[in-house]
């Protein structure tokens, strides 16, 4: 008899669902599996990008020549942003922890769409494909940078149609993705869970999830009249021909602003579940955090603009721009507050997801404030195109959403392996990078601000210290970020076995077993009280 | 079937409205008359109006956004 | 895995994918926007050279060929599933109507030049080259969605065939016709701005 109840219940790694070798995996339509194969795709490029950093860092460490030729540096940039941006922090969050734990965290068997989800995975891995043979093929990689601005990218013989076309295909598995996950949320939570007992980071992939689908086309579409104007020669964006390189932006940014927003929102939404376990206390403000993801993710469509207040666009567009840049801030700043409301007094527990939260905080603030510097017109001018630009983003990016991404990574590890990680290394890990971290990326704050522009293959001496600082820190962050991944790594083939809710959480997928079965629930639970309910 | 009626008038109001000299009100004026004829689609052939009024909510604010792009990009154009 | 069926999941799919469409092809109709504002008499000049009676009869069709749809999925909803076909089948009629229509426009333009990338389309004023480049980009990719729906309902008929799609079970066929009225409603807005402009 007791056979018989193990044998059902295999978890997902053991259940190959009848198929066999390595097609358990290719074709699998379990959303686990599926976000599996999410992370350790994304987990490769993000290497391959890192790299790409690194080399950019080594020739940035002084003024002249060091390793390459300035054309190889403009290919290197781009493809650095391409890869960092369409396949690592775009899909991230989302592809990975959205599909692994959306259904668990709402109480669901799978997401609404099982075989698109899968079909979405698909078209991520042909857009990379495509984005990475350019860096074998013809003239190299494209060198208009991650923007592919008009006109030079009309006019330049790099693979920019070959870039533009991966991007446009990788464009498609998110906006799938978001359709999923509308309609997941919308349709599949467990009894019992309305709208405000879901978990926040439900919440934040529900907004999340809107701007995927309503913005990326946009940006389709703009790709592909790149596209056209290469191979028609007809003036849409190019001046020579009669077109408008504005436009280009406006359209280019009505997407791409969006999508810092579907980078930084999942983020916030894994430091809110963090945060309250690791303080033992209920999330400060819960209406107020789903809302402000809402708000964030409406606003955020409006404010484009502030990419272009040096590119001619009329007084009246900055004016509007600069207001509307300024409001959305508020909703994140709602956030913080929140997350910091909900510490006070709590228990802290400083866990290696605990410290990747806090880092998040810490960096995120930064970043965040250092945006309103960029949003407010007049310093805009002063700063715009410089490295205090390339310091912003990075802050948010990767001290934001990559340190979320991180975070979420050691909190719901024992959940998808069912086993721990190394502890000790990973605190190790988490200091090494954090300190890395702020050696690269905090002098060019004082770089941008002294003047130095981005996307320069040389640089004045008198930028020479904040680079060999900076290069100096990127070598610090990459240890850091290798010794973590080895960590985790190491976890996965050898880490000791752990029961199914180490961490104490308190939502839905901590009463699955880890590693959790096929169908998630022997039966859907019916939901009676609010997420982080922590009795204090 | 009146629905089929109503668009087909609609589409000669539109067709013919064009011979008349309105200069720059017949973009608005035919804009104005397809939007008409969208909804009357949207709401009896594609069944809105007897669907869950969140597909409802979804569409409008759809649409909200997609024309906010459009202003907003004018306010540049406008102004220049 | 035991997925329970949902209607309501399945329709609200068609729908949010519905939203990415008008978005795709609402980046165009900005362009449209403004270079129209841009360029008014360019545009109304490259306009005339439309022909506004074909444009009416395309509109025309594509309305009806809205009606033949939702017609069929009455027909279904009661029961009638040779109806239904025939109604699915008259839609696709329709669909070929407006796609040879636009043949003989498209060629029309392609004899006088006025192809992207043509000789003498290189030589009129860059306003007009606007509007030809547009109106060929965005009736071709309309009709690329007339064909990808024909061939749609091309599959909602062989499932009513294989008995798929049933008076109990028809929210392919519903999501079908969705996609169906999205081509239309895409053309409502089309013809006037490329047709008529003066």
């Amino acid at each position: 008899m007791t056979d018989l109840i193990q044998k059902e219940h295999l978890n997902f790694f053991q259940d190959k669902q009848g198929r066999k070798g390595i097609f358990a995996w290719l074709l699998s339509t379990d959303h686990k599996r599926i976000g599996l194969m999410y992370l350790y795709s994304i987990m490769v490029f993000f290497l391959v990008a890192m790299a790409l950093g690194f080399l950019m860092r080594l020739e940035l460490i002084k003024p002249g020549k060091q390793i390459m030729e300035p054309e190889t540096y403009n290919q290197l940039f781009t493809l650095h942003g391409v890869i960092m941006i369409f396949l690592f922090i775009i899909p991230g969050i989302p592809a990975v922890f959205g599909n692994i734990i959306l259904p668990l965290i709402l109480g669901a068997k799978d997401v609404a769409f099982p075989r698109l989800n899968l079909f979405s995975y698909y078209l991520y891995v042909v857009g990379a494909l495509f984005a990475l043979s350019t860096l074998v093929l013809g003239d190299g990689p494209a060198d208009t940078g991650w923007t592919f601005y008009a006109p030079y990218s009309v006019r330049t013989g790099t693979n920019v149609s070959l870039s533009v076309l991966a991007a446009f295909i990788l464009g498609f598995s998110s906006i799938l993705t978001g359709l999923n996950f509308l309609t997941t949320i919308h349709r599949m939570r467990a009894p019992g869970m309305t709208w405000f007992k879901m978990p926040l980071f439900a919440w934040s992939t529900y907004a999340t999830s809107w701007i995927q689908v309503l913005a990326t086309p946009i940006i389709g579409i703009t790709l592909l009249m790149i596209i056209a104007e290469r191979v028609l020669g007809i003036g849409l964006f190019d001046p020579a021909l009669g077109g408008d390189p504005i436009l280009y932006q406006h359209l280019f940014w009505i997407y791409s602003h969006p999508a810092v927003y579907i980078m930084i929102l999942p983020g916030m939404g894994i430091i809110s579940e963090i945060i309250p376990v690791f303080s033992r206390r209920r999330i400060y403000g819960y209406k107020a955090i789903a809302y402000s993801s809402l708000a964030i993710a409406f606003i955020g469509y409006f404010v484009w603009g502030h990419h272009m207040f040096t590119s001619g666009m009329s007084g009246q567009a900055r004016i509007v721009f600069s207001l509307l840049t300024f409001l959305v801030a508020i909703p994140s700043a709602i956030k913080v507050f929140n997350w910091i409301a909900t510490m006070y007094k709590g228990a802290i527990d400083m866990q290696p997801p605990m410290l990747w939260a806090m880092g998040f905080i810490f960096l995120f603030t930064i970043g965040g404030l250092t945006g309103l510097v960029l949003g407010a017109l007049a310093t805009d001018v002063h700063l715009h195109d410089t490295y205090f630009v390339v310091a912003h983003f990075h802050f948010v990016m990767f001290g934001g959403t990559g340190y979320a991404f991180i975070a979420a990574l050691h909190y719901w590890f024992p959940k998808i392996y069912g086993k721990m990680y190394n502890i000790k290394r990973a605190k190790t890990a988490f200091w090494i990078t954090i300190t890395g971290f702020m050696l690269l990326y905090f002098p060019m704050f004082i770089a941008g601000f002294k003047g130095m522009p981005r996307r320069y293959y040389n640089q004045l001496p008198h930028f020479q210290v904040e680079n060999f600082i900076s290069t100096v820190g990127s070598w610090v962050l990459i240890t850091g970020i290798i010794l973590m991944i080895t960590n985790i790594v190491i976890g996965v083939r050898k880490g000791h076995k752990i029961g199914k809710n180490p961490w104490n959480g308190l939502t839905l997928e901590w009463q699955t077993d880890s590693p959790p079965t096929i169908e998630n629930f022997d039966e859907i639970p019916t939901v009676t009280e609010a997420p982080y309910e922590y009795k204090s | 079937m009146w629905v089929w009626v109503a668009l087909l008038i609609l589409t000669v109001i539109t067709v013919s409205a064009v011979l008349v000299d309105l200069k720059n009100f017949i973009v608005f004026a035919a804009l104005f008359i397809a939007t008409i004829k969208a909804t009357i689609v949207a709401v009896y052939f594609m069944h809105l109006k007897f669907e869950s009024k969140i597909i409802s909510i979804m569409l409008i604010l759809t649409m909200v956004v997609f024309i906010t792009f459009i202003l907003l990009t004018f306010v540049d154009y406008s102004y220049r | 895995m035991t997925l329970h069926r949902d209607d309501e999941a399945s329709k609200m799919g068609m729908w949010i994918f519905l939203f990415t469409e008008l978005l795709l092809f609402g980046g165009l109709f900005l362009v449209y926007s403004i270079y129209r504002h841009k360029n008014p008499d360019p545009f109304a000049h490259a306009g005339s050279e439309l022909d506004v009676f074909i444009g009416t009869i395309n509109t025309i069709a594509l309305i009806t060929s809205s009606l033949t749809v939702a017609l069929s999925i009455t027909a279904i909803q009661k029961n009638k599933p040779k109806l239904a076909i025939g109604f699915l089948w008259l839609t696709i009629v329709f669909a070929l109507v407006f796609m040879v229509n636009k043949y003989f426009e498209w060629g029309a333009k392609f004899e006088h030049g006025l192809f992207p990338g043509q000789e003498h389309f290189m030589s009129i004023d860059k306003g007009e080259q606007l509007f030809f480049f547009l109106y060929f980009f965005m009736t071709g990719l309309h009709g690329l969605h007339v064909v990808v729906g024909s061939i749609l309902l091309g599959f909602v008929i062989m499932r009513i065939r294989q008995k798929r799609v049933t008076h109990d079970n028809f929210v392919f066929h519903e999501n079908g016709g969705l996609y169906w009225h999205l081509v239309d409603l895409i053309w409502i807005y089309l013809f006037p701005l490329f047709y008529l402009i003066k």
